[in-house]
């Protein structure tokens, strides 16, 4: 019995696995966020509850369409090194970035615009710890991309041979779509 | 094969013994021993805490501990036991013998497995710190709020608790993940999943089970952080909260967490029964099947700790069924273990056997308390007495520890290369057997008698103090059995006989390197074609050697098929280092310093960016 002399690469290093399980337990975080936020809410006669207002649909739909939307420059990045094309996977890697650091950006101003605090009822701090876990999560997604930006720099990625750009650009993935959970939950299920 | 295969192996994965590889290894039998001798350290300490509660309650209205002090004590030797001892000592045993039983020649990724070891070792510590600056966690292993929330426990022991159970979480998560991956993409040649030791599924379900247990309780302590520290209301039931959410959190993991001490437990049962049967296990596939029925069917039943707290009834019955239907599983395995003892050849009455039979003894009992109490109106008149105590003792230490003392007998020639005394091993299963039901089964007449549990003391008036006598003197005997255990592993550690590769005539590929084995594990790796290798291949070996680097074999994923050789990463400190970091970052956040937690925070990344630096393109 022989075996084939391959660098590990593509789906099924042993590296997208252990990223694929990181993110089965990351989903289950997020899981049950999401779930102690209906929990509360059932129970609540109003939600939110009374004198504090609706989360701001518009500015949070702009985010999203940031958010998912740097996915898809994820995606040509991921196919530009299976190409063999460093600098596309670069530039489209920067491009998600900066998409991501919009998202952040108007997180930050409805941070300081919110006429209420983690403090102010159980609604804020299901509110503001939900969103601020995401957000962190962004930060981590944008660190390991950044990094991945710079190992490319010194060498450490090939066609054959970017096992690690495949597990960050699914961590950036993971990150997105979760987004599109919390949004529904906390953004338009108050709504109804 | 040749010796030249073998020194060259061993130049590749050698590694020189002393303090300088210590800190560096990512030798999976190393941290397995390790993980061990760490657990079992702390199984020292919470049996330390349980003999001072016995002493306090061997007396009606005794003064030996004042209530503050048993508060503590009971709370540590819960999340000892649960957190510190049992849970990592069978990853730290799964960590030494996952990759040999499946035939390769370490983890899949060496590196994070140093580094959940350190995890493992830094919130250990974290939580053990409590006692040294008098502020031990006192809020019970399920740390219940509002009781456990800024109002009622204001101190930092609490604190300690919850931040460290999230460190913890860390190592357990990675460790976890780190077995999934090793049982799925390195299992030797033939080895199908069809062909995988029931030991293996037992880890594989198990690790999985953490993978998804873990994050509820962590989400679960983050909440409770930042209600006490941050002023948020999740618990708080006048703005909104409500402390319901804490306990379904905490049970939606700690049901599971039941299930992930148990099924490592069953794993081994199911690995020592048959080698002293003398025959293959009776049902392969139904006691694998209902290892994979258990796992799933133990993340809906949480609620039955919740019975008493006044929830509809409607959901309540839903539980009750769950709870009384995962019984179908377990009592499908017993029945195997059963029947492979009864059609297998006249058993050996070694200490693991022994451990293993008195496993089936005291599962049972427990289990059928277990029936009892999926019953909501039982449930609701005895919970918090003693008999719940007296339950989850039989299932806890007699559904785990028995077996774990059988595996560690069974596999002690394997990792230390000697073998040990039978004579002893007999006398420390009857004396643990004997102290065991001395100590727990008059647990279950307190209860129903009136005796509550957590309560440091009692009355003369509740006709108790004899049972009670009774039980402390049984703790004594199954202390004084773990000692011989302890005796019985240091002089055969100083002075046994040799064990061979094989002592037992056991089927499983750990069995067939020499013990201890080398570092490479394997000098070449096994080719299999059945589920009992080592009964039905008189000749293992294959070309398989891979000697051109540091390299393991991956396989496909359910059929086992040679796919590439695997690059393996250098010993290295990086995780000893990432390690420290993130303890620096929790004893910023016990310290309320939010400058230092940041700082930490950066180092930390730094020395993640330089561990995935230093790999290039190598998983690790």
């Amino acid at each position: 019995m022989s075996v084939a002399r391959v660098e590990p690469r593509g789906a099924r290093a042993p590296g997208w696995w252990g990223m694929a399980l990181f993110i089965v337990a990351e989903l289950t975080l997020f899981g049950t966020a999401l779930a102690s936020y209906l929990f509360l809410r059932f129970e609540a006669p109003t939600w939110p509850p009374p004198g504090v207002e609706q989360p701001d649909i518009v500015l949070g739909a702009i985010a999203t369409v940031l958010l998912v939307g740097s996915s898809i420059p994820m995606l040509l990045a991921e196919r530009g090194i299976e190409r063999g094309s460093l600098m596309r996977m670069r530039i489209c890697i920067a491009i998600s970035i900066v998409m991501a650091l919009g998202f952040l950006a108007i997180q930050g101003y409805e941070y300081s615009a919110a006429s209420f605090s983690w403090r102010t009822d159980a609604y804020g701090s299901l509110f503001f710890t939900i969103l601020s876990l995401h957000a962190l999560h962004v930060i981590g997604a944008v660190l390991i991309v950044a990094w991945l930006e710079v190992r490319s720099l010194a060498g450490h990625f090939n066609r054959e041979h970017h096992a690690a750009v495949q597990a960050g650009a699914l961590y950036w993935h993971f990150v997105d779509i979760v987004w599109l959970a919390i949004f529904l939950v906390l953004y338009i299920s108050p709504r109804f | 094969m040749a010796t030249a295969t073998e020194a060259r192996l061993e130049e590749i994965w050698g590694e020189e013994p002393g303090p300088a590889s210590w800190f560096t290894t990512g030798d999976h039998k190393r941290i397995g021993k390790r993980y061990i001798v760490t657990a079992l350290i702390f199984f020292f300490l919470g049996g330390v805490e349980a003999a001072l509660m016995r002493w306090q309650l061997a007396q009606p209205g005794a003064t030996h501990l004042t209530p503050e002090q048993y508060d503590e004590l009971f709370s540590m030797h819960g999340t000892t036991m649960i957190f510190l001892f049992i849970t990592p000592l069978f990853t730290g045993l799964a960590n030494y013998l996952v990759p040999l039983m499946v035939g390769t020649r370490d983890m899949a990724f060496p590196r994070l497995n140093a580094f959940s070891y350190w995890i493992f070792l830094g919130a250990g510590i974290f939580l053990y710190a409590g006692f040294a600056v008098g502020a031990a966690p006192n809020g019970g292993w399920f740390a219940y709020p509002p009781m456990t929330g800024p109002i009622f426990s204001p101190g930092i022991n609490m604190d300690i608790w919850s931040l460290g159970l999230i460190f913890l979480s860390i190592s357990t998560t990675v460790g976890a993940i780190n077995l999934i991956v090793t049982i799925l993409k390195l299992r030797a040649p033939g080895m199908t999943l069809a062909r995988m030791p029931l030991y293996v599924w037992a880890m594989f379900v198990t690790a999985w089970m953490m993978v998804l247990a873990m994050p509820p309780l962590t989400y679960a302590n983050v909440l409770l952080q930042l209600d006490r520290n941050l002023g948020t209301h999740f618990f708080d039931r006048a703005y909104g909260g409500d402390p319901l959410l804490w306990q379904h959190l905490f049970w939606l993991f700690g049901h599971p967490d039941v299930y992930i001490i148990f099924l490592p437990a069953v794993g081994i049962v199911s690995t020592v029964i048959p080698t002293f049967a003398r025959r293959p296990i009776v049902g392969y596939p139904y006691v694998a099947l209902a290892t994979v029925l258990t796992g799933i069917i133990a993340f809906g039943v949480w609620v039955h700790h919740m019975f008493a707290t006044g929830l509809p009834t409607l959901g309540l019955t839903f539980f009750a069924a769950a709870s009384m239907i995962i019984t179908i599983p377990s009592g499908v395995q017993v029945f195997a273990w059963l029947a492979t003892i009864i059609r297998g050849r006249r058993p050996v009455f070694s200490t693991p056997f022994l451990f293993a039979v008195g496993f089936i003894v005291v599962f049972v009992i427990g289990g059928v308390t277990g029936v009892m109490f999926a019953s909501v109106p039982f449930d609701q008149g005895v919970t918090d007495s003693y008999f719940i105590v007296a339950h989850f003792h039989y299932v806890l230490f007699g559904g785990a520890v028995f077996p774990l003392f059988a595996g560690l007998h069974y596999w002690f020639p394997k990792i230390t290369g000697r073998t040990y005394s039978e004579t002893l091993g007999k006398w420390s299963f009857w004396l643990i057997f004997v102290g065991f039901n001395v100590t727990f089964f008059p647990m279950h007449v307190m209860g129903l008698m009136g005796m509550p549990r957590r309560v440091y003391t009692y009355s003369p008036d509740l006709g108790v103090d004899g049972l009670n006598l009774l039980s402390s003197i049984g703790a004594a005997v199954v202390f004084g059995g773990i000692v011989l255990v302890a005796i019985n592993a240091i002089k055969s550690l100083v002075s046994g006989e040799r064990a061979g590769a094989d002592p037992w005539g056991a089927a499983t590929l750990e069995w067939a390197t020499t013990s201890p084995p080398p570092h490479y594990g394997f000098g070449s790796i096994p080719v299999v074609t059945g589920r009992d290798p080592l009964w039905e291949q008189p000749e293992l070996g294959s070309d398989l050697t891979l000697t051109d680097g540091r390299e393991i074999l991956g396989t496909t994923v359910t059929d086992a098929e040679p796919e590439e050789a695997l690059p393996m990463p250098e010993a290295s400190v990086l995780p000893l280092l990432t390690a420290l970091g993130f303890a620096a970052v929790f004893v910023s956040l016990l310290l309320g310093s939010v400058p230092a937690a940041l700082l930490s925070t950066l180092v930390t990344l730094a020395f993640i960016g330089a561990w995935t630096w230093d790999l290039g393109g190598v998983p690790g």
